[in-house]
């Protein structure tokens, strides 16, 4: 399984976690924000003046390169030991319910690599067009960087996304059940300028993308999707492409599965057929109920989640105003509407989207109410502008089974707690 | 600079200056990046990048696929395939490809796939034999990539047939040609993705609102009673 990260599977290191779990007492529960709200110190707060009010602080380009805060420092992209053989061969996990807004910060992107983190020397970096084409092309990462370029912001969702999920709750916290999915702006030249420079043979119909790591990751891609939105990208946020995110230069398939997003790209062939690769054979295919599986299940369907409150982030307050806050993408366009249940699917409301909701891209909504103290089901559900609603979880599980693995976009419910507590659970 | 870059540049440049000069958001300009190029090339090219020689695309373009292109010249029998995987292959994926702890399984499972515990095998799950020999030659060995010669290479995939009961000979012969006689069982059992048809319920013109479903919701499962989740302060430390 070190390539399938997601199904709920491995029952013997599973059991032998939950033994070890229970022999180490219940800790679980309490999540990481309850320990983050220690005590004030009463001289830092009025009538005292703190001393960071009083002294001078450190001065410019002391911290060359910023980053958060170190009182942010618990906050991180984190792991599930037990889902794979190795670390190499993984995932690790955007905390959504540590950040805001539509984009995600560079450095909290989900991890998935199939052979480790190829460190690429930029001088060395060659990108080869071949196959199918006029004219061979070899490019260096200067020539990508000359080409004219576009910046778009796009979702990028591992297609086990909520994988775990697809036999009942399993994991508690919105990083682990839906943290497979990030959104920055992409710097990065069309796919088609690209492929324009090397001339495309009049039989061209699918393009092999090849990855420059260890497991020469390669997905096959059909011509029209190359043509249409697919980015040769080399920055995310403004900034070069981190090395775990394919620096570098990385495949953007906009609203497709993010095993296609090819990362350290080093090679593209044109051919006339798809390659039936490993990753889309064995693995990203989707097994049904009845033994057979459906291939080339490229498109991310909408899906939404909140992401606060939600198990890692309870809510601190023991009622009151209550802004609740989520995500929801589709990689059939925009998002059009997210709604609310506070009854667990019962009856719903429109949330509030903020900030821009752009095509196939994380879309920010928030659902503002007066928090009674009693206990709720929380869900959300996404509706994209194609008229796409997104399906509960066992109206999923009518059509696919739990066998799948992937493309989970069923509704999440978290069960809020009197206490404030957040838990994932299944409901009726 | 091509003349068709400077007269783009000039052009941006001039747009840029009359939605300047007047107050407006000037419409995007057409640039190579936005162009509607198509599979016939109409788009000028820009002229970046250099032929790439046939050498070096010879030490890149290592894809095999279905109908055998791409299959390296050489050779290797079940039994010499044997050693190389008890040698290099067995440690993760079991001495029968039953795999060691979490490594993936390579045999086995023959059908279980409509089962509550699908094993997805070479032999029960994969559909094309290409993609054995495709993934072995650019990933594997795990952490020693692309090491196998061409020999080793055909040698240790027909051994993994052979633990999948694809060959029963273990004087069997694999080759570019012999390759194209291997057929994998699960073949005709994928389709193309069909949800927009199959799942076309889900498209709905107006989502119920009110009582959408029939009395209060019941929890039936929770995370928290078969509790997998990793404990705060695991996983990768953040500087």
């Amino acid at each position: 399984m070190a390539d399938s990260p997601p199904g709920p599977k491995p029952i013997p290191s599973r059991r032998a976690f939950l033994r070890a779990g229970l022999a180490g007492g219940a800790a679980a529960i309490s999540g990481p924000a309850l320990a983050a709200s220690a005590d004030p110190n009463p001289a830092n707060l009025p009538p005292n003046v703190a001393d960071w009010t009083r002294m001078l602080g450190e001065g410019v380009a002391v911290r060359a390169y910023g980053k958060p805060s170190k009182h942010e420092a618990h906050i991180g992209r984190r792991d599930v030991s037990w889902l794979t053989a190795s670390p190499q061969s993984s995932v690790s996990f955007t905390p959504l319910h540590e950040i805001d807004g539509p984009i995600t910060p560079n450095g909290l992107c989900f991890e998935r690599h199939h052979s480790g983190i190829a460190e690429v020397n930029p001088n060395d970096y060659r990108l080869m067009i071949h196959g199918l084409v006029d004219k061979p092309l070899m490019f260096t990462l200067d020539d990508i960087k000359r080409m004219p370029r576009v910046n778009r912001a796009y979702f990028c969702e591992c297609a086990a996304n909520s994988g775990m999920e697809w036999r009942g709750a399993q994991l508690n916290g919105c990083q682990y059940t839906h943290g497979m999915v990030h959104c920055v702006m992409y710097t990065g030249v069309p796919l088609k300028v690209l492929l324009n420079e090397a001339g495309l043979k009049a039989n061209a119909k699918w393009l092999l993308m090849e990855g420059g790591d260890a497991a020469a990751m390669t997905r096959s891609l059909p011509l029209e999707k190359a043509l249409d939105d697919a980015l040769v990208a080399y920055r995310m946020n403004g900034e070069m492409l981190y090395p775990e995110n394919g620096y570098p230069v990385r495949m953007v398939i906009p609203g497709w599965e993010a095993n296609m997003w090819v990362k350290w790209l080093r090679r593209i062939e044109v051919g006339d057929q798809p390659w039936h690769t490993r990753e889309e054979t064995s693995k990203y295919t989707d097994l049904l109920e009845n033994g057979k599986a459906r291939r080339f299940t490229y498109l991310m369907e909408a899906k939404s989640v909140i992401t606060n409150p939600s198990p890692q982030a309870p809510v601190n307050h023991k009622s009151g105003f209550t802004v609740l806050s989520g995500i929801a993408w589709s990689g059939r366009g925009k998002i059009a509407r997210v709604d609310v249940s506070l009854d667990g699917g019962r009856n719903w409301r429109p949330a509030r989207i903020d900030g821009p909701a752009l095509d196939k891209a994380l879309t920010r909504f928030y659902y503002e109410f007066d928090w009674d103290g009693s206990e709720l089901l929380l869900q959300s559900r996404a509706i994209d502008q194609t008229g796409y609603v997104q399906p509960s979880k066992a109206e999923l599980r009518k059509f696919r089974g739990v066998n799948s693995i992937y493309h989970n976009n069923g509704i999440q419910t978290w069960h809020l707690l009197k206490n404030g507590e957040v838990e994932n659970v299944e409901i009726s | 600079m091509s003349k068709f870059l400077k007269s783009a540049a000039l052009g941006a440049g001039i747009l840029a200056f009359i939605a300047a000069s007047a107050g407006i958001i000037a419409a995007q300009p057409k640039s190579p990046a936005n162009q509607q190029a198509t599979s016939t090339g109409k788009a000028k090219p820009l002229g970046i990048g250099r032929t790439a020689k046939p050498e070096e695309i010879a030490g890149w373009d290592i894809d095999i696929r279905p109908d055998g292109h791409g299959l390296p010249a050489g050779k290797g029998t079940v039994k010499q395939g044997e050693a190389i995987y008890m040698q290099q292959c067995a440690a993760c994926h079991g001495e029968f490809g039953e795999s060691a702890g979490r490594w993936p399984v390579l045999s086995g499972g023959a059908d279980t796939l409509a089962s509550h515990d699908p094993v997805k095998s070479i032999g029960s799950y994969w559909p094309y034999a290409s993609t054995v020999i495709d993934y072995i030659r650019r990933s594997m060995p795990f952490g020693n990539a692309q090491s196998l010669s061409n020999d080793e290479l055909y040698a240790v995939t027909a051994y993994v047939f052979y633990l999948n009961d694809i060959l029963k000979d273990e004087n069997f012969e694999l080759n570019a040609k012999t390759f194209k006689t291997i057929r994998l069982p699960n073949e005709a059992n994928f389709r193309d993705d069909d949800r927009d048809v199959a799942e076309k319920a889900l498209w709905r013109k107006q989502p119920c609102m009110k009582n959408c479903l029939p009395g209060e919701a019941k929890i039936t499962g929770r995370a928290a009673a078969i509790d997998v989740t990793p404990e705060p302060g695991k996983g990768p430390k953040v500087e």
